[in-house]
């Protein structure tokens, strides 16, 4: 980012403490405003219709009747979208919008009507008639890279692979990382074992749903309120596909109720715009629990093969995956992700990871907290445990015998510096969880967990009030904390209590653009961005002090929240508190501020260690979570108790996803569970306090030591889990989630 | 002066099935424009957005970043987050 960003010992004030979120008293008494809560005068109702087919060509839409309707203020289709053609991520992000000349998925958007309330706009849907022919579909991700699938986009010829195939396929992309020879590492093996591992598709179960108000003006701007995770990005990708200009476009985000990267995407803001501008009135549209399940935010289904070789010492000799990853009807990255993310934890001679990108006629895949990783972690953490057991040895030993450390060439490639996994496999191993004595029917697992994080774009601007308090303006949405997190930032850099500090999350017109809140970096790249706002104002803070005294600035050192002279000459001066400098800043120049832009790189990758007890009911093939312990390399951690927050979090999804979570797709291509009765998410009734450890081992590339900590936490569960069950019932499981009919057909071979 | 880059999986068929290049550039920035002028066939990828490993730390947007002698360089793919 061009400032000096490097790690420096220091004793902190603020952060580090625990004090109440900002945010708080809001969300629990229900004053914040959520996507759903923003009203505007005239607003109508927007609803969208959704192909009731898992995979066919849209021949016509009849939206005459609909139009007709008492009521109905606009009508909608893909006609009415004016992307460009020469942004084919852009036009792909508008076809999952709203359809175009093919429907990909059961639940995609073919039409959308805004009317003057919901039973119209239903009623116009009804009268919609959309004229299919219906096509083959595949659903299943190993069934899609079989002969016999139908194929999804016959212009898909696999990326990544040279010479180019001459057929296309639902391979969509193939990517390949590793080092070494594999094949030379098994031949030094002494025991080599071969599995097939396959996770279900599930949703970032957000409780919040897709929500917007758009209102389009006849001058040719308009406002939207969105909850998102990333406004400014949501306002670059509206503004291309509606060919606006994109600061004519403001878009404020809302409190959002959880999103964990289903809400990096566009789903229905773009159509709510059109509806808007078509009906030149305020549109508001809102999806229901089974829209948000059928067309939004699922992760990958994947299948993954794996092959690991090791020593009778516990060495492993070699490690090798192939990882299909459905990435829904359009190209992704996910196994990719996959596979760069895999065997991350391990310092491995011989690795090899191939990741396959997989079109299927499901929802469009999208982020997942560490996307893509759990699945790999999966495969990795269960062939580790299998492993140990065969050759006799402890998982946790074999764990920590073969942990990569720093100077280990990575498995994705480039040579780690100063990382986690080590210390936090030896915090797991001195835990008392770890010695705890398990009880009747119970048994014990555990597995590790990797992910980058991330930085990126990030503006900033500290405004001093009149009386010296603060107001740190920033463009990441807070997600889980943030604010708080921020406002320790600021109060520790100006030297002022935190109750002096607000901090506030701008509109799309009133900063540059930010990135998402995305990535774990919220917390890091804001608060770099902080700083550098903080630091900037402190050098005016100086300047304005000097004023006042007639000293040169470099006389005037900024401490403990006061400007303070230097040198004997000046040493019967009284130091200047902010309030002082805030309060005279009309006569030294007016307002006093610190604005920063910048680019943070150098987040400083992140690694888990998890344990968890389950106790498996044999009769019914139940499992409960009845202890679990979350161990992970945070950083600094700027607020600890919402560093935890992410710790519980991701290790209860983790959790869900394991044992309930799955998409349910049936022989027609549609989904069968599109709600959460059929679509089971952990509630606090099912779930043990999770017990949380914080390694605070900085990140070298930040001033404070900080690291992302919101997604590694979700990568170990899967495997804690499938380990533990499978320790309870001696059979390996293969297959997320193991739910209790899995659970009941693994030990019917042994009944 | 010259420095070796390496190159993940995905990038080497564009580089004639190398993995690693010698490439001379003091910055990102100059390190891409050169790679894309030695290897026409990664302007693609650099346009969809590669990440730069500069020992161990991922640099995914900041193109000013200076590459210290002897680093070691990882092209990588340029992620996403959740």
């Amino acid at each position: 980012m061009g400032k000096d960003t490097a790690f420096k010992e220091r004793v902190f004030n603020s952060v580090g403490t625990r004090p109440l979120r900002p945010d708080g008293i809001d969300k629990v008494t229900g004053r914040a405003r959520f996507g759903a809560d923003y009203n505007m005068p005239g607003q109508l109702h927007g609803c969208i219709l959704r192909s009731p087919h898992a995979h066919a060509t849209i021949k016509n839409i009849d939206t005459s009747k609909a139009e007709k309707l008492k009521g109905v203020k606009a009508v909608v289709t893909r006609k009415d979208f004016k992307a460009k053609d020469t942004d084919p991520a852009l036009l792909t992000v508008l076809d999952n919008c709203m359809a175009g000349k093919t429907a990909f998925y059961d639940g995609h958007a073919v039409a959308a009507v805004a009317a003057i309330d919901a039973k119209t706009a239903r009623k116009a849907l009804q009268l919609i008639k959309v004229e299919y022919k219906v096509l083959k579909h595949v659903t299943d991700v190993d069934e899609a890279v079989g002969p016999k699938a139908p194929l999804i986009d016959k212009k898909c010829f696999t990326k990544g692979v040279d010479p180019r195939p001459s057929k296309a396929s639902n391979i969509a992309a193939r990517s390949e990382f590793g080092h070494g020879d594999v094949e030379k590492g098994f031949e030094e093996a002494d025991v080599i074992i071969e599995r097939n591992y396959k996770t279900g598709q599930s949703h970032q179960g957000y409780i919040e749903p897709h929500a917007c108000v758009a209102s389009y003006s006849p001058d040719g701007s308009a406002d939207m309120w969105v909850c998102t995770q990333g406004h400014f990005d949501f306002r670059a990708q509206c503004a291309g596909i509606l060919g606006l200009d994109a600061s004519k476009l403001r878009v404020t985000s809302s409190e959002i109720g959880g999103g964990f990267g289903g809400k990096t995407h566009l789903w229905v803001e773009p159509v709510t715009l059109a509806l808007s501008r078509k009906a030149n009135r305020p549109v508001k549209l809102v999806m229901t629990r089974d829209e948000v399940f059928r067309a939004s935010g699922p992760t990958s289904a994947t299948s993954i093969d794996i092959k690991m070789g090791v020593k009778k010492d516990g060495t492993i000799t070699a490690a090798e995956a192939e990882l299909r990853y459905s990435s829904g009807p359009y190209a992704g990255s996910w196994a990719r992700l996959g596979a760069m993310t895999a065997f991350a934890c391990y310092d491995l001679d011989h690795v090899k990871t191939v990741g396959l990108e997989v079109l299927v006629n499901r929802p469009k895949t999208t982020a997942y907290r560490a996307p893509s990783a759990p699945m790999a972690a999966f495969a990795v953490e269960s062939m580790i445990d299998e492993l140990a057991e065969r050759i006799g040895v402890s998982a946790l030993d074999m764990r920590i015998k073969n942990a990569a450390k720093e100077g280990t060439k990575s498995s994705y490639g480039p040579v780690y510096g100063p990382i986690g996994i080590g210390p936090t496999l030896e915090a797991a191993k001195n835990h008392p969880h770890m010695k705890a004595k398990l009880g009747a029917n119970q048994s014990r697992g555990m597995a590790c967990g990797f992910w980058f994080n991330f930085g990126g774009q990030s503006c900033t601007d500290l405004n001093i009030g009149p009386d010296g308090s603060a107001t740190i303006t920033v463009g990441t949405i807070d997600v889980g904390g943030a604010r708080a997190s921020l406002a320790l930032v600021v109060a520790e850099e100006l030297g002022i209590p935190y109750e002096r500090v607000k901090a506030v999350i701008a509109d799309t017109g009133s900063l540059g653009h930010n990135d998402m809140t995305d990535g774990s970096r919220g917390t890091f790249a804001s608060s770099l961005s902080a700083i550098d706002s903080c630091r900037n104002a402190i050098t005016e803070l100086r300047s304005r002090a000097a004023q006042i005294w007639e000293i040169d600035p470099d006389e005037v050192i900024w401490e403990n929240g006061e400007a303070r002279a230097t040198g004997s000459a000046n040493s019967n001066r009284e130091p200047l508190s902010l309030s002082n400098l805030a309060q005279s800043a009309h006569k030294t120049g007016g307002p006093i501020s610190g604005h920063s832009q910048i680019v943070a790189d150098g987040a400083g990758v992140s690694f888990a260690t998890h344990i968890c007890d389950v106790e498996v009911d044999r009769e019914t093939g139940q499992t409960s979570i009845v202890r679990y312990t979350v161990i992970q390399d945070a950083g600094k951690a700027v607020h600890p108790t919402y560093v935890e927050g992410q710790f519980q979090g991701g290790a209860v999804q983790g959790i869900g996803w394991a044992l309930n979570e799955e998409y349910i797709y049936g022989d027609d291509g549609r989904l069968q569970n599109p709600g959460f009765l059929d679509y089971r998410i952990p509630v606090c009734s099912d779930l043990p306090m999770i017990d949380t450890q914080i390694l605070e081992i900085p990140n070298p590339n930040h001033p404070y030591g900080v690291r992302g900590v919101g997604e590694t936490s979700i990568v170990p569960p899967l495997a804690a889990i499938g380990n533990a069950i499978s320790n309870a019932i001696g059979v390996r499981m293969t297959r997320v989630p193991m739910s209790p009919p899995r659970i009941l057909a693994a030990l019917e071979p042994s009944k | 002066m010259n420095r070796t880059v390496h190159l993940w999986g995905g990038l080497r068929p564009a580089a004639d099935g190398a993995h690693s290049v010698k490439i001379k550039a003091a910055t990102i920035r100059e390190l891409m424009r050169v790679l894309c002028e030695q290897y026409p066939k990664l302007q693609p990828f650099v346009e969809e957005g590669i990440a730069v490993s500069v020992d161990g730390t991922i640099y995914r947007d900041d193109w000013s970043q200076e590459l210290p002698t002897d680093a070691e360089i990882y092209l990588l793919p340029r992620i996403e987050g959740g």
